[in-house]
């Protein structure tokens, strides 16, 4: 087998699964290390570099690193990532001094953005330091998109919000409230150098069932948390029947519960192992004591005519029996029920939807009416036009729309300088050696055993009170210390220099996870049989070196369980093995390539 | 040394054995030896074997004597029983306990200067008594625990790390333990472990004495460019001669190698040990052959290894001083000492 190469940065990082996960690809391992130095300031600059919205991000966001996490190979839970951002984010100082900051004289290109949701935000926060004008375009009279319209306030505090969009907004950008672009045509006619859609997936969908419209009882529910953000609305009934099983359901039948919601039922099609919402999310509504109905298909709304205008009373459902056959789900319809109600909140997805373009401007549509955007450029058929966030692939979340938007603002910074938006600045890294001493290393390398910190969550009266009260406390100063001390720093590499090895096996020896083997040259398929202990994960490249020294065998690692606590690293007599701080460089809009 | 210890969470594919135990539950403190120490990989190879043989913890009985290869015990096992003695009289101390129990596995590690400088004359004289036990030597060439002096094993022209050659002749404890009737003789290298379990396995379920030679560098004193015990000279001079494969009891036995090539030796609880023969003409079961050849090929520089002898119809201890089959630290105590007026008869037997 041919030596791996590990000089691509893609090799090492991959192997911090955290970090590969991220689609922002953020640091963290390096952040979770500040933070158990208590350097908050220092971790929540790291975080903001990738993903802009710490704060924000720290409370809600999706998570992919959380299942990628290693620490889910040796035990069950991973490393709670996600809380830990918020820690940096609560105890930071004032960053204000800290960020980059625009330059006095402006580079003269100007740049358009439309919706100041974090996908335009992003944009901004990367071009502004190179000195564009970007002017936002927003429907509504703040900024945010769905953070501000959407997510509840009891999951993420309006202060949060406010300071990390006042911190790109206080870079100069000029934004325009009430402002909804109407016209693609004349926004284009006012010679912008560059347009960003970012106008997301506005549209909730409908149910079109009998009795749909006839009773204002029924609501879509991304414009009903809209006007209950802004506080349009204040009420509901008692009985709340919520449709859609997602986490926008979850967002809904949550809010209803602070609304006068006492029986709030949320229905499933399917049996929960098909739920949309992220098990958190379920476990949260639970709590709040909202009960999840499987196997319910809506049929029609229950109206009462003899009301004058008509009242809804209740909803009809299908009823079904859920089996799976050949891994497949196979429902029979068995009774239909009506539960009784007094109002309905459709959660079963949105979609974008752009009626302001006009279809003559050479900006190619697709057959769901959406434009044709290139994956890496983010730029549509017509050049200088670019899309990010959830107007460019439909609905995602928070942080993919940030990492469309360092994306975007590449392409956006090449096509203002006349560079061709393929010719984009390479990744790269650095590995710098963590030994300090015969045994001691620039990190914690010993393993601790403790489990994953439960979060503390306000107790239900209290949080019942207002929309306002945040549930999740954030982890105190003793949780805080013993979840960092779970993460298995994943960036710290085993580098291997084969010159140097006498074959001693004292680094396989020691192993805990059984990673390491020498073993002779072979294909990869044949040295995956030679491995000290099967390959668990077999996506996990083989770490190979080139022949040894002394046999001309080959040093592997399979890197899958890896705990890095740097034993093969210390017990090796010439220092084959090195453990190796991996910095990964993810150059920005206007870097050198 | 390492200042953590190996963290306990393990590999999910791990192989439990027919204890319920995995390879890790016979493991031992974290080793404070040189990194690179071969000592440490004949530790792991131990801890395999144990493993592998289903043998319980609680009845091994590890003891040692002193050096760096004597710490070892240490490193594997933790479960078991263990003792250290004064430098070379782990023998004695095997002899005893062996004798007082004989229901434990015995294992006695030693290094060359234990067992051939200040200790031979203990070793010797529990080859000849044929204590059931395995007998490891760790043989690096040097006492590394006192800084790298030449021990009893070094060859004659072998530098120092100073660049000073040992003048003496060597003792080698294959060619010794042949001589004086060893039952079991084996060589092997730190670096093989593929060739050292499967000898350890059956050096352990030997009746009788099992000596094992280990080449063990000492990668600090003793691994440099002139001497006859580092990595790369045992590495260029090994001369298999027998690979050994142990079969357990009731396992079936495949025999896809050309005949001729391949002896088997039943064992005494029903385990096999096949001998591939490496060197055609060699015969594993012929004390006299074996030695000559063994000569030969040390006076031509090779270092043979593999399971080199083995006689499973010897004498082992207590077969020899026909003691009771029960262990006779469970015979009642008016049994084991019938008091002094039987002792008064026997005397009065012999005036
Ligand atoms: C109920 C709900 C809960 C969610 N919870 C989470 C969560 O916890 N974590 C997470 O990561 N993601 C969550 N999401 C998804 C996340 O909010 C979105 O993926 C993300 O906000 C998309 O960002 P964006 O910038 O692309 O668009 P948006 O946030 O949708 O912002 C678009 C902005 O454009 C404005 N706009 C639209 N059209 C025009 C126009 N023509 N002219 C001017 N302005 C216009 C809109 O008013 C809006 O302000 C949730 C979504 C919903 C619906
Ligand atoms: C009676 C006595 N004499 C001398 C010593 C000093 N001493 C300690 S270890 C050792 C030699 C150990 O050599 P070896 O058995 O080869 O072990 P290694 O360290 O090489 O593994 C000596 C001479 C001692 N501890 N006790
Ligand atoms: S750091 Fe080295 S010893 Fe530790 S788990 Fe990884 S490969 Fe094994
Ligand atoms: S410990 Fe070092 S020298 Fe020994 S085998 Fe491992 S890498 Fe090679
Ligand atoms: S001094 Fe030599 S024998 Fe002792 S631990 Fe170090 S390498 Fe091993
Ligand atoms: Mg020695």
């Amino acid at each position: 087998m041919d030596p791996t190469n590990v000089r691509k940065p893609d090799y090492f990082h991959k192997v911090v699964d955290c970090q590969w996960a991220c689609p922002a690809h953020t640091n963290v391992p390096e952040y979770i290390r500040l933070i158990a130095q208590g350097r908050y300031t220092d971790a929540y600059l790291l975080n903001r570099e990738s993903n802009v919205f710490p704060g924000v991000l720290g409370r809600t966001c999706d998570r992919p690193c959380e299942p990628a996490c290693r620490r889910t190979r040796v035990e069950d839970k991973p490393v709670a990532i996600c809380r830990l951002k918020r820690v940096a984010a609560d105890l930071r100082d004032d960053v204000t001094a800290l960020i980059p900051q625009a330059p006095k004289t402006k580079n003269g290109k100007r740049v358009a953005c439309i919706g100041a949701g974090p996908a335009s935000l992003a944009v901004a926060n990367d071009l502004m330091p190179l000195g564009y004008s970007v002017t936002i375009f927003e429907k509504l009279s703040k900024a945010g998109g769905l953070m501000r319209s959407n997510i509840p306030s009891f999951r993420l505090p309006a202060k949060v919000l406010d300071d990390e969009i006042e911190m790109i907004v206080n870079l100069g950008v000029d934004v325009r409230y009430g402002a909804p672009v109407k016209s693609m045509k004349s926004l284009l006619a006012e010679g912008y150098d560059a347009v960003f859609v970012g106008s997301g997936a506005p549209r909730g969908k409908n149910l079109d069932i009998p009795g749909r419209y006839d009773s204002p009882r029924i609501h879509i529910g991304i414009d009903w948390l809209e006007s209950v953000a802004f506080e349009h609305i204040e009420k509901i009934g008692e009985k709340v029947l919520i449709i859609g099983v997602g986490n926008t359901a979850m967002d809904c039948c949550r809010t209803s519960r602070r609304l006068g919601g006492k029986d709030v039922k949320v229905m499933a099609r399917k049996p929960r192992k098909y739920f949309k919402a992220s098990p958190w999310e379920l476990e949260d509504a639970e709590e709040e004591q909202i009960e999840i109905l499987i196997n319910h298909e809506p049929v029609r709304f229950v109206i009462d005519d003899l009301v004058p205008g008509g009242k809804l009373v209740g909803m009809e459902f299908q009823r079904y029996e859920s089996k799976e056959e050949g891994g497949k789900l196979v429902q029979k319809a068995t009774d239909k029920i009506i539960l009784p109600c007094d109002d309905v909140i459709l959660a079963i997805g949105q979609e974008a939807s752009f009626p302001w373009i006009e279809r003559d401007l050479g900006i190619e549509m697709d057959k769901w009416d959406c434009p044709i955007v290139d994956k890496t450029t983010f730029q549509c058929s017509l050049p200088g036009v670019f899309f990010g966030g959830d107007a460019a692939w439909g609905p995602a979340n928070i942080i993919w729309a940030v990492a469309h938007a360092h994306d975007a603002a590449i392409s956006i910074h090449n096509h203002c300088n006349n560079i061709p938006l393929t010719d984009r600045p390479a990744h790269g890294m650095t590995l710098v050696s963590a030994k300090m001493g015969l045994h001691e290393w620039s990190y914690k390398n010993d393993y601790n055993s403790v489990g994953r910190a439960k979060m503390k969550h306000v107790d239900l009266v209290e949080r019942f009170k207002s929309m306002k009260v945040e549930v999740e406390e954030g982890f105190d100063p003793e949780q805080t210390a013993l979840e960092v001390a779970r993460c298995l720093n994943c960036d710290i590499q085993t580098v291997f220099t084969e010159a140097l090895c006498i074959e001693c096996d004292a680094c396989i020896d020691v192993c805990p996870l059984a990673c390491l083997t020498i073993a002779p040259d072979g294909d990869e398929k044949t040295l995956r049989t030679r491995l000290t202990a099967p390959a668990m994960n077999l996506t996990q490249e083989l770490y190979a070196s080139a022949p040894l020294p002394q046999t001309k065998r080959l040093m592997l690692k399979d890197e899958d369980l890896c705990v890095h606590c740097g034993l093969c690293a210390e017990r090796c007599p010439t220092a084959a093995w090195d453990m190796q701080k991996f910095d990964l460089f993810m150059p920005r809009a206007g870097a050198k390539t | 040394m390492s200042y953590i210890k190996k963290p306990a969470v393990r590999h999910p594919s791990l192989q439990a054995n027919a204890l319920g135990l995995t390879v890790r539950d016979y493991e031992g403190a974290m080793s404070t030896l040189c990194a690179g120490c071969g000592h440490d990989s004949v530790t792991a190879a131990i801890v395999r074997a144990f493993h592998e043989l289903d043998t319980p913890p609680h009845l091994i009985a590890k003891l040692s004597g002193i050096g760096c290869s004597s710490k070892t015990p240490t490193y594997f096992v933790s479960g078991a029983h263990g003792f250290n003695s004064a430098h070379g009289r782990m023998p004695a101390i095997v002899s005893g306990a062996a004798a007082a129990n004989r229901e434990l596995t015995y294992i006695g590690v030693s290094g060359d200067g234990d067992s051939l400088s200040i200790g031979l004359g203990q070793m010797a004289h529990a080859i000849r008594r044929n204590v059931n036990m395995l007998y490891v030597i760790e043989n690096n060439g040097v006492y590394g625990l006192t800084k790298g002096q030449f021990s009893a094993s070094a060859d004659v022209g072998s530098k120092s790390k100073k660049g000073e050659a040992n003048t003496q002749s060597p003792i080698d404890p294959i060619m010794l333990a042949l001589s004086i009737g060893a039952t079991f003789v084996a060589r092997s290298f730190s670096g093989d472990k593929a060739a050292l379990v499967p000898i350890l396995k059956a050096g352990i379920r030997h009746k009788g004495l099992a000596l094992v030679d280990v080449l063990s560098p000492c990668v600090t004193f003793n691994d440099h460019e002139g001497s006859t015990k580092s990595y790369t000279h045992t590495r260029k001079h090994q001369l298999p001669v027998i690979e050994a494969d142990f079969v357990p009891r009731r396992s079936p036995i495949e025999t896809s190698q050309a005949p001729g090539t391949v002896q088997t030796v039943t064992m005494h609880d029903g385990s096999v040990v096949r001998l591939h023969k490496v060197a055609a003409d060699y015969d594993p079961t012929d004390r006299e052959k074996a030695w000559s050849f063994l000569h030969a090929r040390a006076a031509a520089g090779d270092i043979p290894v593999g399971l080199l002898y083995i006689d499973e119809k010897g004498t082992e201890m207590h077969a020899g001083n026909k003691t009771v089959a029960q262990p006779l630290s469970q015979v009642p105590f008016e049994q084991l000492c019938p008091g002094s007026a039987a002792l008064e008869a026997l005397q009065q037997h012999y005036r």
